[in-house]
């Protein structure tokens, strides 16, 4: 079973502490989402995990194996993607991609098919062998991504993986890393997109100024919040005016309708998944025309800005 | 595909793919790192001022055949030995200068440190790369001059000299590239090391000899450009093969009476020692300073 943790893992630069005493363990298949506002320290424990800086105090381990003895090992299962790096501009990413492959031991016999199927997963099959040197900031970050999956890891470390990503990047990303949820996989990702989070992460560790706020489960942290409410967002494709809205209120446990824009309406209904199933065959009885019928990030959002403030 | 491995206190976990051992993983490094050399701009530039030089030392040569020229040993004394060690310098300075630096600089470090490799690997199979394709330039010189030396003087154009020195030259550019990679892994600013190891080399070292030598009054032994003449000396006779330096002394008059000038070159041996101490010195301090450094 993969297993990320961190044991009072501690960053000092100088006298600012960027991370204090951050425990966490992380174990099994799932996605984690690291949220936090900027500078709290999302990107130092994910450095810290990778071994690209150094801790202070503290020890973090992959698979159980201490990072900062046995780099190699520890990320010999992992995949992982900080910021966003940069490739020899004179390779191609064929080459690029090969050479970690190499670095990492993949038999050469398997290497081509390998490097293959990454390049079509982030859909830069085409680029293959054009130098990276003229790559825009995006195209880029697709190969990073696709070098961080080539060895097919237990473990995956990302940070803000959609940075720098256009609006069809930010969705193919998020479909990627639906996609690796696929096998047992441990993803740990750090990003500022509550709606991707919602979508693909299953549970959630919030940190603010160094120290870790809450680490649970996605639902947990809504439910807890909200006293037993979801929300989901609807799209519809007539117009979703106060009349839709009363409509809609009127189904048995929604507790609230808000209306978001001219075609998407907020539902607030209390119960769980079997409340969830109801409301929706409730709301294709109404024919309002529903598009969509999705997970509403509001609620996350809400936690994350009612902790935040908290802190400050 | 999973496997059983060891960590280092001797604990059993299991990965499933096997990354290769250190000493597998340099060289594949290495050969990457060697193809981003060859492909870049440098290279370019490096092997064009290889070239132009060695056209307008053939065309000199050429022009002032008859006085200049007398015998194999003393052509390449003057053109190869005169020319071999700015080419070193200029090569160690264009691959070796933000070897290090411009890991972090252009983070393309961060896309290395992803994979499962210690920090060493990465300096180790960067030096190997810097070294090969400095020599790759040193190569394309020392053919344009055997070019010029088989045009005069034939079959005789190979002197055992000549390969001795070429060995020679491969030592100072260890020692060159040894300093340049120290001075790379010192700054996080690949523009530092670039300028820091030009002036050094350039002009430092041998401002330093000229002082010791002239205020100290002692054998500059401690300069590694006082230890790169035996890629010269080589080509004297009688070749000074010790450990110790040749010394001489030169009477001159002076409005206030006789001076005199003292001057050192060293034993083969020594120098050869000398430029490998460099080498070594510099490594062990630039890796040193590498594995603390951090990918902030
Ligand atoms: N090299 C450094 N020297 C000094 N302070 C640093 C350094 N690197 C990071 N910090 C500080 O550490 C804190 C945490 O930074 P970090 O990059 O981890 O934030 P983050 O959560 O990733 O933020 P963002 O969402 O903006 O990416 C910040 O206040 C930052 O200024
Ligand atoms: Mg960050």
């Amino acid at each position: 079973m993969p297993t990320l943790e961190t044991v009072q893992l501690t960053k000092k630069y100088g006298n600012f502490t960027a991370l204090d005493h951050l425990d966490l363990k992380m174990e099994g298949a799932k996605c984690v989402g690291f949220l936090g506002p900027n500078g709290a320290g999302k990107t130092t424990t994910l450095k810290l995990l990778s071994d690209m800086i150094y801790p202070t105090e503290g020890e973090c381990y992959i698979n159980g194996i201490p990072v900062k003895s046995n780099r190699k090992l520890a990320l010999a299962d992992a995949g992982v993607l900080i910021e966003t790096p940069e490739i020899y501009p004179s390779l191609t990413p064929r080459e690029a991609l090969t050479m970690i492959a190499d670095l990492r031991g993949i038999p050469s016999s398997e290497r081509k098919t390998r490097i293959d199927e990454v390049l079509e997963e982030v859909k830069m099959s085409e680029w293959a062998d054009q130098r990276v040197g003229k790559f825009s900031k995006g195209m880029k970050q697709r190969i990073n991504v696709a070098a961080s999956l080539v060895h097919d890891p237990d473990i995956i470390i990302l940070d803000e993986p959609a940075t720098g990503l256009d609006p069809r990047g930010m969705a193919e990303i998020r479909q990627i890393v639906r996609g690796l949820k696929k096998r047992d996989r441990l993803i740990f990702m750090s990003s500022h997109i509550l709606q991707e989070v919602t979508d693909v992460c299953d549970e959630v560790a919030l940190i603010n100024k160094g120290k870790l706020i809450f680490y649970d489960t996605l639902a947990n942290v809504t439910a807890r919040f909200a006293d037993g409410n979801y929300s989901v967002d609807v799209a519809l494709s007539r117009e979703a005016n106060k009349d839709v809205a009363r409509e809609v209120e009127t189904i048995k446990n929604v507790t609230s309708c808000e209306i978001l824009d001219k075609n998407r309406l907020r539902i607030t209904f209390k119960g769980g998944p079997k409340a969830q199933q109801e409301l929706l065959e409730s709301m294709v009885k109404l024919h309002l025309g529903m598009l969509s019928f999705a997970d509403s990030a509001g609620t996350l959002e809400e936690v994350y800005l009612s902790e935040i403030e908290r802190g400050d | 595909m999973e496997i059983d491995t060891l960590n280092e206190e001797g604990m059993k976990y299991t990965t499933r793919l096997k990354v290769p051992g250190t000493i597998q993983q340099i060289p594949r490094l290495a050969r990457y790192q060697i193809s981003e050399y060859l492909h870049s701009k440098r290279f370019i530039a490096l092997v064009a001022i290889v070239v132009a030089i060695g056209a307008i030392f053939s065309f000199i040569m050429n022009y002032y055949r008859s006085t200049a020229i007398t015998d194999a040993v003393s052509f390449y004394s003057s053109s190869w030995a005169g020319g071999v060690t700015f080419i070193i310098v200029l090569s160690a300075v264009f691959f070796g200068g933000d070897s290090i630096a411009g890991e972090f600089q252009n983070k393309t470090g961060y896309f290395l440190m992803s994979a499962p490799i210690r920090r060493s690997t990465v300096y180790v199979g960067k030096f190997i790369a810097a070294f090969l394709s400095s020599f790759v330039i040193v190569l394309i010189f020392l053919l344009i001059m055997i070019a010029n030396g088989a045009y005069y003087f034939g079959e005789n154009a190979f002197p055992w000299q000549l390969g001795a020195s070429l060995l020679f030259s491969l030592a100072y550019l260890l020692a060159v590239l040894g300093t340049t990679f120290f001075f790379s892994s010192l700054f996080k600013t690949s523009s530092y090391g670039f300028v820091l190891t030009a002036i050094l080399f350039l002009i430092g070292f041998s401002l330093l000899q000229t002082v010791v030598t002239g205020f100290a009054k002692t054998e500059p032994w401690m300069v590694i450009s006082y230890a790169q003449g035996v890629i010269g000396q080589v080509f004297n006779s009688p070749i000074n093969w010790g450990l110790s330096a040749t010394v001489s002394t030169t009477k001159f008059r002076t409005p206030s009476g006789i001076g005199t000038l003292t001057t050192y070159s060293p034993g083969i041996a020594e120098g050869i020692l000398i430029m490998l101490c460099y080498f070594v010195l510099t490594s062990i301090a630039g890796l040193f300073l590498f594995e603390r450094e951090e990918f902030t």
